[in-house]
């Protein structure tokens, strides 16, 4: 459960508009059940009152529609960012991709976010309707079943489990209590991957991405994929794909992403949670981001706003090319 | 009508497998989707699969032919191969209305040949949903969940599958599970149908209308101020088109191999910025406007050219799938209400 509630960011986000602070807000609309909530730009008092809500549905990581909204809005948009979401904003900064003078950040508190999968998973199909209550979700079905009781924690996304800061890194202001940066074991998933043999590996990642439908949603929610012209839907770029050709076109989409973003992903996992097909794609970048903290000491992206990362910023302790790629087979 | 008690129900999987390729929703990491029946499959009944069978007649992407260059010859080499009869067991109400609405577009004059071969030799076999979900609202396009259209219909009780043969490919179908099944009256059948017409009655989406839209109301939204908002957080990812079951654009590409070409299609979508490119660019250049596209495409336009008939089958994939919870629910809600308010 959240500790800040919908009607405080209600109230707030109404007197910054009334005293003219900000001319829209940014935030989450109620859907037609208790969890679909969608990004939504808020004008008037009345419109929040009608459908802003913030609870543990609101998962969403608000920051890239701001690359769009600074450069349109007339005055400040107010955007209400979670810890995880400030460090999205702070890199997309770094990279000069949206106009800090017109957003006014309020950081939220972020107890983890719930997921609706991982509900279903435990309640199964169905879902009527879902009360969040002090001690855990009350999830009552369509059928004639007794009400599911599932806890926080078990409702969770993945991404929150391992989540690596309740620590707002950009705001304006902030409501609630300020939080630390975790000691996530995030990097455990990683460990996991990396004491599989390579051919393991391999057999692992074919199954994942083979089922990888090519709808190109974790790009295009991803805060560091920002791109005017993508190179895969560039017909002029030669590597462009509407489908998987086979299983090496999906490998080549998902890793060259990977790469382009290495360096720059803050890890926060809206990849993974938009996979229609449950792709833990969120581990590739976790990669990256634990050799890059081994091979250039630790960096974590987005942390401030002025960082040069570590991919693009040339030092004399940089390891030679050679001591970093020693490979991990044996093709002989 | 047939009767299978559960028990018997892999013997009669297997014996239809063993004369024809069977597919049917098995659970997958991400939930059940069509699979190849094999030994030791275990069949999910799930409400609905993550994709519709849409892939088993229209596959995301397939060959059409093939260019094969020597010197300055060219070959032109068919690529099709001739189908062979399949089964498909435990489709939807919805994804067999699905089936229908691609025929309108498949089927017209000139035929696509590739999808008619695989709609002439698969036999549906559907089964009425026990369980429908919150996300379901084929009931506002007129499908009745508890008696699916099909070669052959089932109704699942505890401990019981009952089927109806509909046409001859559905007879074919049930010559393969005769050992497994013994003739019984339509009681029980009629019992899970009312079972399911009650849950059908309370579920969210149950009042959800659809006379607002249809032919001829094209001038009455295309202009709506509503567009606007419903598409502004919209990402342009293709997921919406890619699970539903009545998308059918394609894109045709060649493909250069070593000594020709391989031409192939493959599922694009209007969500896309390179979606039907044209020699002066693309018709659409916002996401609002392609955004408008497929629901105008669904709700209006569809029906303008196929006697009424709308290109949605209200499966809740969409609703389930979309990474931002934009539907096509909440737009006709809000064109709707527009229209009343």
């Amino acid at each position: 459960m959240q500790t800040v509630n919908t009607q405080t960011l209600i109230e707030r986000a109404s007197a910054l508009l009334k005293d003219g602070t900000v001319s829209a807000v940014l935030g989450w609309k109620r859907g037609e059940f208790d969890y679909d909530m969608t990004p939504a730009v808020f004008t008037t008092e009345e419109e929040l009152s009608a459908g802003f809500v913030y609870n543990d549905f609101c998962g969403a990581n608000l920051s890239k529609y701001l690359l769009k909204k600074t450069r349109e809005i007339q005055g400040k948009i107010l955007v209400f960012l979670k810890p995880c979401d400030t460090y999205s904003f702070n890199q997309l900064l770094t990279e000069h991709r949206i106009h800090r003078e017109n957003a006014y950040v309020i950081g939220v508190p972020c107890n983890g976010m719930a997921d609706i999968h991982s509900i279903r998973k435990i309640t199964g199909e169905g879902i009527a309707r879902v009360e969040l209550t002090d001690s855990g979700l009350l999830v009552h079905t369509l059928y004639d079943d007794a009400p599911v009781a599932v806890s926080y924690e078990d409702a969770m996304a993945d991404r929150c489990k391992t989540c690596k800061s309740k620590k707002h890194v950009a705001y304006d202001e902030l409501l609630g209590e300020e939080g630390d940066v975790l000691d996530s074991h995030r990097f455990d998933e990683v460990a996991k991957l990396e004491a599989m043999t390579p051919d393991e590996r391999f057999a692992f990642w074919q199954g994942e991405l083979s089922r990888c439908i090519r709808c190109n949603a974790c790009r295009d929610v991803c805060p560091a994929c920002t791109c005017e012209k993508c190179v895969f839907d560039n017909p002029d770029s030669g590597v462009e794909n509407k489908a998987p050709g086979g299983d090496f076109e999906e490998k080549m989409f998902h890793i060259i992403r990977a790469f382009h973003v290495a360096g720059r992903c803050t890890d926060c996992g809206e990849c993974s949670r938009v996979c229609p097909q449950d792709i833990p794609l969120h581990l590739l970048n976790r990669k990256f981001i634990s050799d890059i903290n081994k091979t250039y000491g630790e960096y974590q992206a987005g942390e401030t706003a002025d960082q040069r990362p570590p991919l693009v910023n040339f030092t004399q302790n940089d390891p030679e090319p050679s001591d970093v790629v020693k490979g991990g087979h044996d093709h002989a | 009508m047939l009767k299978c008690n559960l028990s018997q129900l892999d013997n009669l999987f297997a014996a239809v497998a063993e004369a024809m390729p069977l597919y049917l929703p098995t659970q997958g990491k991400n939930g059940a989707n069509y699979t190849k029946w094999q030994s030791g499959a275990v069949w999910s009944n799930t409400c609905n699969t993550q994709k519709g069978p849409k892939d088993l007649f229209f596959p995301q992407s397939e060959d059409l032919m093939a260019f094969k260059t020597q010197g300055k010859s060219i070959e032109i080499i068919d690529t099709r191969n001739e189908a062979e009869d399949f089964a498909v067991f435990g489709v939807r109400a919805c994804d067999v209305k699905s089936l229908e609405i691609l025929d309108r577009v498949f089927l017209s004059e000139p035929k696509d040949s590739y999808y008619a071969s695989r709609r002439e030799h698969g036999i549906i076999i559907s089964l009425a949903c026990n369980r429908p979900t919150e996300n379901c609202f084929c009931g506002s396009f007129g499908i009745d969940a508890s008696s699916p259209n099909g070669d052959v219909t089932c109704w699942l009780t505890e401990d019981a599958l009952y089927l109806r043969a509909n046409t001859e490919k559905g007879e074919k179908f049930m010559a393969l599970a005769a050992p497994f099944v013994t003739e019984c009256d339509d009681t029980a059948a009629e019992a899970q149908k009312e079972k399911i017409g009650k849950i059908m009655a309370r579920l969210p989406l149950a009042d959800l209308k659809t006379d607002a839209f249809g032919g001829g109301k094209t001038e009455e939204f295309f202009n709506s101020p509503q567009w606007e908002k419903l598409s502004e957080s919209c990402l342009g990812c293709g997921t919406c088109t890619f699970v539903c079951p009545t998308c059918q654009c394609y894109d045709i590409r060649d493909y250069k191999t070593n000594d020709g070409v391989v031409r192939y299609r493959c599922w694009d979508s209007c969500m896309y910025s390179e979606f039907t490119r044209m020699a002066h660019g693309n018709n659409r250049n916002s996401q609002k406007e392609r955004f408008r596209q497929r629901f105008m495409h669904k709700l209006v336009y569809f029906p303008e050219n196929n006697d009424g008939v709308f290109s949605c089958v209200g499966c809740g994939r969409c609703l389930a799938k979309c990474p931002i919870s934009m539907n096509i629910v909440k737009v006709m809600k809000a064109l709707e209400g527009e229209q009343n308010g």
